[in-house]
């Protein structure tokens, strides 16, 4: 039998509570336990940003992090800042944009633009290239996305950084 | 002149306008993906699914002593082990040719290599279990032993014959194409000025985020197979696995879900997806294969490498007489099914000189095999080739002469009123093109002067910035002449199903696919613009053979052009019949009748006369208020095939202003500019975005990205760490304009936009690093142009 281990973490802001093989990667667990489909595989090794999720906070690459260390911890996915309404001025931008063509990276990079939105919410455009450069896209060249990102940066600025 | 104002969306002479038809409208399916809730293969929850994973050759070229599967079979978790010849009673091997690609060779592929594997990753045995980690477990488990064969991984050793790879086959050319025009000899004898100059391209690969994923699911109750499968051509597929796996055609159902990607990476047949196909066969369950990042490496189509000399000669005022070709591709040991991997090359050979009206031309290409993965058609196939050694030796002979580069291309571009085209001594035809309007256009919206000036100031201070430009024309809406002619069963035809709804909503049904390039959003608009209803009343379906009508799918860039032409002449169908059921309801006549915003309305005085909600339910609920022998038909169906011209061009002109370090040879892209014309554009910002996609997949290839081999056939970087993607912080800003001219073939008078951006970056910026290079007395004819390559031309390394 593979080696299990009870693990507890918050996704999203539920309680789930599984015995977890310890080998097991965060995102495996997330898609494969939880059935959060969100978070996507584009590398296994940490280059490509598809599998950003938050971990207490910070975004992480959950294809690098196993199951179990995120055991007492807080997990938010794509799914959980979609539904409280985190994201919505991201996701309007986005999708005003056309920021994402075939949507693969873009929980990823939704995760990488929020990150920013908190930290740097004054990121000139420069600083966003930089900062989104941890998450490959292959699809939109991304002009479009530091656009967007920009876009949703200016607006909460406008309106006074209220999410 | 607004080609918009063409389009014959509502009868002449009404004041409505024309509905959404260049728009740019946000795609409605993005708000699925922007949550996360898209559902791509490996997000679908099957019961009793299977996991395959692949036992892949360590060797190029290697002769299977053993394969002992029994250790494998007892691991934990595993279903079956099959080798080449138990897959292969399932699944009958294929041969990749043409009829119209004369004399090209291939030899039979197998889904499972069966007693030898030629290239490293080559799939030669298949377990299956009940989580893909337990099936990679197994794998370590699996006994093989090998005998190594000689690996040929120079193109130039498998010309020269140094070892048949596939004895059968007499030699190692796939495929070969020459060609010389008449007067060729006598008039290049004229020239004042002859350039010449060699190329090499490197491999690289479509990297596409999402990995190919297929999920088989046999019934064994009723013999019929469903395959989720992230393809473009789903109805190529259906009829792929009926022949190759014999279950009849209409057994065979292909639905494509949410695709991360696939720029023609996902148009072809790979081996392990037959496999996988034929296992669910077997095991009579489903059955999902996913690639994952070191597998899409090794086995993805990859693409290009070429080595290519080019001749130009023209005479001392400028003008062009004529190319020299010689081209020389490696392709892996197999021809890609059913395309056939001849087809780049034998673009090369159409395209090169393409803006151009010279009028000699004389081209030589060989395609050969290798011990390396298999290539294949992927984004732009040809033109980036075709148009960098085009460009770059146009280049070369404006500076021999002292002519400003575009200054040069003006004088030669063939002249916008030259229309219709068919002097092009490749034999490809232009049915009106518009290259001086896109020159114009760009110049001015580069501030070509200025930049030249600031140039010319920077350089004085040890700044070295370079300006390159890349003239390109493009392949788009192809006919039957492209695969259909040569035997290969791939639709050149799409068709459209509308269909009217109770409630007066629009379903839309077409055989194009979508891969995020915006196909369902455009055609929402065109649907919604040719009947007469808003945009939230379409919903849009694509991609099941089970559903859509029967069509190519989408490559080539023929999606808009094709299945949006098939979608207007649907919606023109069905806005008539409405308007047949309109009358019958109010007794009217039909010409007095037209469809606005949901509304069947009074043509002069626009005044509502019925709603699409209550003609709907009139018509099928209670047809028995109608006239008695009145029925309605509120389910349209239309097909659309491009015929007049084999390929419809298209044309466009790119730039890029760079600054080289000579210290480094780092590279920074400082701008891009792209102005190109697809006829009609259906939704601009979806046009610009596939442009800066394509541009920036150009950029990969001219600066980062290679598929690198040892000399015994290992690939050296086949990862996402060494093999090298644009990221964002690299990439520059993107202006796109547009120019249009609109196919006169169709009413909608779409061209394809697909793969502009790839075909023309490369030689942009190939052009750009050596203008900044120029005087340094360095030039780099090598891509990608990586800082060790560029320092070796200025002799520092
Ligand atoms: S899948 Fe985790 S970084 Fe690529
Ligand atoms: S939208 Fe396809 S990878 Fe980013």
């Amino acid at each position: 039998m593979e080696h299990t281990l009870e693990t507890t973490i918050t996704v999203n802001g539920t309680r789930v509570t599984r015995r977890v093989s310890a080998r097991q990667h965060l995102v495996d667990f997330l898609r494969e336990e939880l059935g959060l489909t969100g978070a996507h595989y584009g590398c296994e090794h940490g280059v490509c940003g598809a599998c950003t999720v938050r971990v207490d906070g910070e975004i992480v690459r959950g294809c690098l992090m196993l199951a179990v260390q995120a055991n007492g911890r807080t997990v938010d996915t794509i799914e959980g800042l979609s539904d409280s309404g985190e994201i919505a001025g991201l996701q309007a931008a986005f999708h005003r944009r056309n920021a994402l063509q075939c949507g693969f990276c873009t929980p990823g990079m939704l995760m990488a633009a929020q990150d920013l939105a908190r930290t740097r919410p004054d990121a000139t455009r420069e600083e966003i290239r930089e900062h989104m450069s941890g998450n490959y896209c292959r699809c939109t060249g991304y002009h479009a996305i530091v656009d967007a990102v920009e876009d949703a940066l200016k607006q909460s600025a406008q309106t006074g950084g209220k999410r | 002149m607004n080609a918009r104002a063409e389009l014959p969306l509502h009868a002449p002479g009404t004041q409505v306008d024309k509905g959404y038809i260049g728009q740019s409208v946000p795609r409605e399916n993005a708000k699925r993906l922007l949550q996360g809730r898209g559902s791509y293969i490996d997000d679908l929850r099957f019961p009793r699914l299977a996991h395959v994973v692949f036992f892949r050759s360590p060797h190029a070229h290697a002769r299977i002593r053993k394969l002992d599967l029994a250790q494998a079979a007892r691991q934990p978790g595993v279903i079956a082990c099959f080798d080449g010849r138990a897959v292969a009673e399932y699944c009958t091997p294929w041969i990749a040719v043409l009829g119209h690609l004369k004399g090209i060779k291939s030899a039979p592929q197998h889904p499972i290599a069966i007693e030898r594997a030629c290239w490293q990753g080559e799939a030669v045995a298949a377990i299956v279990a009940e989580s893909r980690a337990q099936g990679e477990d197994a794998l370590a488990h699996v006994e093989a032993e090998w005998e190594e064969l000689p690996a040929l991984t120079d193109m130039r050793e498998s010309l020269a014959g140094k070892y048949v790879i596939h004895p059968d086959l007499g030699d190692n050319v796939c495929f070969k194409r020459e060609l010389v025009t008449e007067g060729f000899d006598a008039a290049w004898a004229k020239a004042d000025i002859v350039v010449e100059e060699s190329y090499k391209f490197g491999r690289h690969t479509g990297v596409t985020l999402e990995g190919r994923a297929i999920l088989a699911d046999y019934n064994a109750a009723d013999h019929s197979l469903t395959v989720y499968h992230n393809t473009q051509a789903p109805h190529m597929m259906q009829d792929i696995f009926s022949r190759h796996l014999g279950i009849p055609e209409g057994n065979v159902r292909v639905v494509c879900k949410d695709v991360g990607g696939s720029f023609g990476i996902k148009v072809h047949v790979y081996a392990d997806e037959m496999a996988t196909a034929a296992i669910s066969v077997m095991l009579r369950r489903p059955v999902k294969f996913v690639a994952d990042r070191l597998e899409s490496f090794l086995t993805d189509i990859h693409a290009r490498e070429h080595e290519v000399t080019v001749r130009l000669a023209c005479t001392k005022g400028g003008d062009i007489i004529g190319f020299d070709l010689d081209d020389l591709t490696a392709i892996g040991p197999y021809s890609v099914y059913p395309r056939t991997s001849g087809i780049e090359g034998n673009q090369v050979v159409n395209l090169t000189g393409g803006p151009y009206r010279h009028k000699h031309y004389r081209a030589k290409m060989h395609v050969v095999f290798t011990n390396k993965n298999l290539t294949c058609q992927y984004r732009a196939v040809g033109h980036p080739i075709a148009m960098a050694l085009t460009e770059a030796i146009v280049d070369r002979a404006a500076a021999e002469i002292g002519l400003d580069p575009a200054e040069f291309r003006r004088r030669n571009l063939i002249p916008d009123d030259a229309y219709p085209y068919s002097e092009f001594p490749s034999g490809i035809k232009f049915e009106r093109l518009s290259h001086h309007q896109c020159l114009d256009k760009l110049l001015a919206l580069m501030d070509y002067k200025e930049l030249r000036a600031e140039q010319a100031a920077l350089r004085k201070q040890g700044i070295h910035r370079g300006i390159g430009l890349a003239a390109m024309i493009e392949v788009t809406n192809p006919s039957p002449a492209f695969y259909g002619v040569g035997g290969a069963r791939i639709s050149a035809q799409d068709g459209a199903t509308l269909r009217l709804e109770p409630t007066g909503m629009l379903t839309v049904m077409c055989s194009v696919t979508e891969q995020g390039q915006g196909t369902d959003g455009i055609f929402a608009q065109i649907a919604a613009s040719a009947v007469g209803v808003t945009l939230d009343k379409v919903r849009v379906i694509t991609g099941d053979t089970g559903v859509t009508p029967y069509g190519g799918g989408t490559w080539a860039s023929r999606g808009a052009g094709i299945g949006g032409e098939a979608v207007l002449q649907a919606g023109r169908a069905l806005r008539s019949n409405m308007l047949d059921v309109a009358a019958a309801i109010l007794s009217a006549d039909k010409a007095e009748l037209d469809i606005v915003g949901n509304e069947v309305v009074n043509k002069l005085t626009q005044e509502p006369k019925l709603s699409l909600a209550e003609l709907g339910r009139i018509a099928y609920f209670r047809p028995d208020t109608l006239p008695p022998k009145f029925q309605s038909e509120l389910t349209v169906t239309r097909h659309y095939t491009p015929r007049d011209y084999a390929f419809t061009f298209t044309n466009g002109i790119q730039a890029s202003l760079v600054e080289v370090d000579p210290d480094t040879g780092f590279v920074k892209l400082l701008k891009h500019w792209c102005v190109e014309d697809c006829g009609t554009v259906i939704n601009p910002m979806l046009v610009d975005e596939q442009i800066r996609g394509g541009v920036v997949q150009g950029i990969g290839a001219a600066l980062f990205e290679e598929c690198l081999y040892g000399p015994d056939g290992q690939l050296l970087n086949g990862n996402m760490a060494d093999y090298l993607v644009p990221m964002c912080g690299e990439m520059p800003d993107i202006v796109v304009a547009h120019v249009e001219t609109p196919t006169k073939q169709s009413a909608l008078g779409a061209k394809g936009a697909g793969e502009a951006g790839t075909a023309g970056a490369p030689g942009a910026v190939m052009n750009a690093i050596n203008d900044a290079l120029a005087p340094l007395g360095a030039r780099v004819t090598v891509q990608p142009a990586t800082p060790e390559r560029i320092l070796e031309a200025l002799g520092k390394v």
